[in-house]
């Protein structure tokens, strides 16, 4: 008994963090998917949504308004506006001036465009953690008091939830809405679109916009769950997030979903039954293996040479 | 409709075309014929906007468009087909069609967000649309199929159909014919015609399949090493002696 709830709460921990990570894995993936680029300033877009909600929180306290459902929610939109902007912004600076030239240029664009971010941010609040408040408190717990009990937070069930409602949101609109469609229909064939008269631009946009909505969502849930942020909070994340899109084959939305619970859980679970400085070993291990094994990833499809 | 005026395209030192001259009036099929390799397919990206030619005018209702992006010459009304199929292959059949109307549809994404009655109007029109033209080429029960899995020549008819639904004037069919057997191409020669007899769309083809060609064209142009040879009708070309010893060789 006391095994199992061990278990189930490395379980809990391990799809608290992987959610989350699948949140920032979507945009990586969905960039990736259309224009065959990695977007490394990602992991700041996350960040930065991490501190727009925790500013946003601040302020909300100053002007005294104590109603949490109300704080979280002006929380979430100011994140998700500043960091979709900043997401289009990228794509707008770093990639589409130099796009359709050699591989590596965007590639280092982005580099240079993720330093500016960190360092902006270091700039503008201080390279110093800043605590972030703990909004949502209290657990249910299951088990004997005096034994190990199976605690399961309020704040790990938001993410949960909020996570699944994102994911149902995003699965409805690529599948069903107009733009959806176009969105998948470049990253099939981008020229063909092009030539059928979709505005290519406003969709690879619209791609970088929904990646970054998605990591700000991501920003103020893992901001709340570590109740800390500082200027390298989206470095770590970031690798973590891209690893978990590659290990669930990048390009494809169902696999960042799998890739980063798989990623969280492994994770949760080497921290507790090996020790927690190995986690990250035996994540990135995961990625060369993946990479050594099945480069598609778990669910990317076998890039077929177009004739 | 389109008039292309001494086009030549230099690759380096490759000269791929060579003063060629071309024009399709209204309600016309024009064919360009001529070697492997004779430059035809390159003319056809010229003329589409994949290539900015090196020289020449291509006129498309009396408006210069050479050098222009290819999204903008499409929007003026001229749609292609490439030699391969390309296809949205992991899209349904019937996806196909509805986001080669995208450009049609309402562009407010707050519309579509609310469902207003105008979007769903929308949306329905295009949806009929798609069913007709599906109807038209024989692909209506095959709607929800997942387009890359479909026969080839029924992959053929659907790109027809998807260039089709953007309301073209001017249709380029880049060897259409290509792989199909003979009772596929006689379908497909059915329904080049009726394109132009019942839609009023003029047609610019590439094609190796003589007896096509010879059946639905107009008017004919071979080209051969990227130079024009002949142009004229079906039985002008026929009968042309540069054609015949460019095609035979010399006796």
């Amino acid at each position: 008994m006391q095994d199992l709830l061990y278990f189930s709460q490395q379980l809990v921990n391990g799809l608290t963090i992987g959610s989350a990570y699948a949140l920032i894995a979507i945009g990586y993936t969905m960039v990736y998917g259309i224009i065959g680029m990695i977007n490394f300033a990602h992991g700041e877009i996350y960040m930065i949504g991490a501190y727009t909600a925790l500013i946003a929180i601040t302020g909300l306290a100053t002007l005294g308004v104590a109603w949490l459902p109300v704080i979280l929610l002006v929380a979430l939109i100011c994140a998700v506006i500043v960091s979709s902007s900043m997401g289009w912004a990228v794509e707008r600076v770093a990639y589409r001036p130099v796009r359709g030239r050699h591989r590596l240029i965007p590639l280092i664009s982005a580099i240079g465009m993720s330093i500016f971010l960190q360092n902006y941010v270091h700039l503008a609040q201080g390279s110093r953690n800043i605590g972030f408040p703990a909004l949502i408190d209290g657990s249910f717990r299951f088990g004997a008091p005096e034994s190990f009990q199976l605690s399961l937070s309020y704040m790990q069930i938001t993410i949960f939830i909020t996570t699944l409602i994102c994911m149902t949101l995003l699965s409805l609109f690529i599948s069903r809405s107009r733009i959806g469609r176009a969105c998948r229909a470049v990253s099939q064939d981008l020229g063909m679109a092009n030539l059928l008269g979709i505005d290519t631009n406003r969709i690879i946009s619209a791609t970088f916009v929904i990646g970054a909505s998605l990591a700000a969502v991501a920003g103020l849930l893992l901001g709340m769950y570590y109740g800390s942020v500082d200027p390298l909070f989206g470095f770590i994340a970031g690798l973590k997030a891209f690893t978990a899109a590659v290990l669930g084959g990048i390009g494809s939305i169902p696999g960042a979903m799998l890739g980063g619970l798989i990623l969280g859980v492994s994770e949760s679970m080497t921290s507790g039954y090996l020790s927690g400085e190995y986690k990250d070993v035996v994540s990135f291990s995961l990625l060369i293996l993946i990479l050594l094994f099945k480069p598609t990833g778990l669910l990317g499809k076998p890039e077929v040479e177009k004739i | 409709m389109l008039e292309v005026q001494d086009l030549s395209m230099r690759f380096g030192g490759l000269l791929a075309v060579d003063g060629v001259h071309l024009d399709v009036q209204n309600h016309e099929i024009v064919s360009v014929i001529g070697p492997n390799g004779a430059g035809k397919t390159t003319v056809f990206n010229c003329v589409s906007g994949f290539y900015k030619p090196t020289g020449g005018k291509i006129l498309f209702e009396g408006k210069e468009v050479q050098g222009k992006p290819d999204y903008k010459i499409s929007r003026l009304g001229m749609v292609r087909t490439f030699q391969h199929v390309r296809l949205f292959g992991q899209m349904s059949v019937v996806e196909n069609l509805l986001v080669a109307q995208h450009r049609h549809l309402n562009t407010n994404l707050l519309s579509g967000l609310l469902k207003t009655p105008d979007y769903r109007s929308r949306e329905k029109r295009s949806l009929d649309k798609a069913a007709y033209w599906l109807e038209r080429v024989g692909l209506l029960e095959l709607a929800n199929r997942e387009a890359g899995n479909l026969a080839y020549g029924q992959q053929r008819r659907l790109e027809i159909a998807r260039c089709m639904v953007t309301e073209p004037k001017l249709l380029m069919l880049d060897e259409p014919a290509a792989g199909l057997n003979p009772a596929e191409t006689n379908d497909l020669n059915q329904l080049i015609m009726s394109l132009k007899e019942d839609y009023n769309v003029s047609v610019l083809l590439i094609e190796h399949d003589m007896s096509l060609v010879m059946d639905i064209s107009d008017r004919i142009t071979v080209i051969n090493q990227g130079r024009p040879l002949a142009s004229g009708t079906p039985d002008d070309v026929r009968q042309n002696d540069d054609v015949i010893k460019a095609y035979l060789g010399e006796a």
